[in-house]
């Protein structure tokens, strides 16, 4: 393959991954990954590179639009970064002595995790909001969003379980070059009982902090080539612009049906290439 | 200031920094394609990268003699950069409203990615 025909192929895989990531909110690093890997044969070191970069166009790029939607909290943001990032550190160091074949496993059932979620996880609507519990409320975590264009103000509980569960959600995001926003959307919503839609837009605001913890890491390793990180990089973040733009008339329970089975069947083809050797 | 406004400022300046990092990216990518279109590629085995691609030093070196892959990795870590960013104005804007508990919060989080990107590169 010459240099050209590579960057325009990697450069449109990556412009559809961001695409669909933005519209399903998982992100295009779920879709980047096993594309490059089991389809153009890419090792899987460049395409984690790759993807954390992407991760990180996404989250600073889209920042702007979602704090105008007045949904996402700060102080939850930061101070669970402080999780993620320690997190990210970790799965960063370790992920060299890992193993490329395990880390396909794993990276298959992330896949399959985050499918799961897409499809069964629809927003509840409706939900009650709950007072903080002590360590929530000596945190100051609570605030409030718009409910029918009214203010409303919402808790914050269970505070050590969520920051135990963002750990494992950095060191996810450090090992696999992806933003595990699915991890950390059930850390806020399922376990501290944040309303879902402050969950997903703070965890928007949190992936690209954790990505930053590891990616220092990867580019003194040499994992993030610029002639494999410049199309995907570019590619998901005018994807990803596209996709916040339709994303108002997309019928997004249809389509979110669509990109679970596709990240399924690459789940799948993940873990049976990494169980046999060929990843 | 309150929260949302600092946050919409940070936003704006996100922003800024992405498409300011994509456009040096693009550039790079575009004198690279215009050298190096026909050779063949291959990334089938990981090669750990040069210094001109992997340090700091390396990569400022590199694109100072106009090397297109020092410019698209000098964009990458411009973007890389924006998320530290990120969390420094939230440390300025928590100062401002005198709120300790956050700025110290703040900083154990910018003291874990400094320490982190310095170790590496």
């Amino acid at each position: 393959m010459t240099a050209l025909s590579f960057t325009l192929v990697v450069g449109a895989i990556a412009t559809l991954a961001g695409f669909l990531g933005a519209l399903t909110g998982l992100g295009g690093g779920v879709v980047v990954v096993p594309a490059l890997t089991l389809a153009l044969g890419v090792d899987i070191k460049y395409a984690i590179g790759a993807s954390l970069v992407s991760v990180i166009a996404t989250s600073s790029g889209s920042a702007a639009a979602y704090v105008k939607e007045g949904f996402s909290n700060i102080r939850i943001g930061m101070f669970l970064e402080i999780a993620t990032t320690l997190g990210a550190v970790v799965g960063a160091f370790i992920a060299p002595y890992v193993g490329t074949h395990a880390i396909a496993i794993i990276f298959g059932l992330a896949l399959v995790q985050a499918a799961y979620q897409t499809v069964f996880n629809a927003a509840p609507e409706g939900a009650p909001q709950v007072e903080s519990d002590a360590l929530g409320k000596r945190l100051r975590l609570g605030g409030n969003f718009p409910v029918d264009g009214q203010l409303t103000d919402y808790g914050v509980r269970n505070v050590p379980a969520g920051f135990s569960l963002m750990l494992g959600g950095g060191v996810l995001s450090g090992l696999l070059g992806i933003g595990s926003g699915a991890v950390k959307v059930i850390a806020m919503d399922r376990i501290m009982k944040i309303p879902f839609k402050v969950s997903t837009t703070t965890s928007n605001f949190m992936i690209g902090v954790t990505a930053a913890a590891s990616a220092g890491v990867y580019l003194g390793r040499g994992y993030i080539d610029p002639r494999v990180a410049m199309p995907v990089m570019l590619g998901v973040l005018c994807g990803a612009l596209l996709g916040t733009k339709v994303l108002v008339h997309a019928p997004v329970r249809a389509l979110r049906f669509v990109f679970a089975s596709v990240i399924l069947v690459l789940a799948i083809e993940m873990i049976v290439n990494g169980l046999t050797g060929k990843v | 200031m309150d929260d949302r406004r600092i946050e919409t400022i940070i936003g704006n300046l996100l922003r800024t920094g992405v498409l300011l990092a994509a456009f040096v990216v693009s550039a790079g990518g575009f004198f690279y394609l215009l050298h190096h279109h026909a050779d063949p590629v291959s990334y089938r085995t990981f090669v750990p990268g040069a210094d001109s691609v992997s340090t700091l030093p390396g990569i400022v070196h590199s694109a100072a003699h106009f090397e297109s892959v020092g410019w698209i990795q000098l964009g990458l870590l411009l973007l890389i950069a924006t998320p530290v960013a990120r969390v420094g104005f939230a440390i300025v804007g928590f100062a401002l409203e005198r709120d300790r508990l956050y700025t110290v919060i703040s900083l154990i989080v910018l003291a874990i990615l400094v320490a982190s990107l310095l170790r590496a590169i």
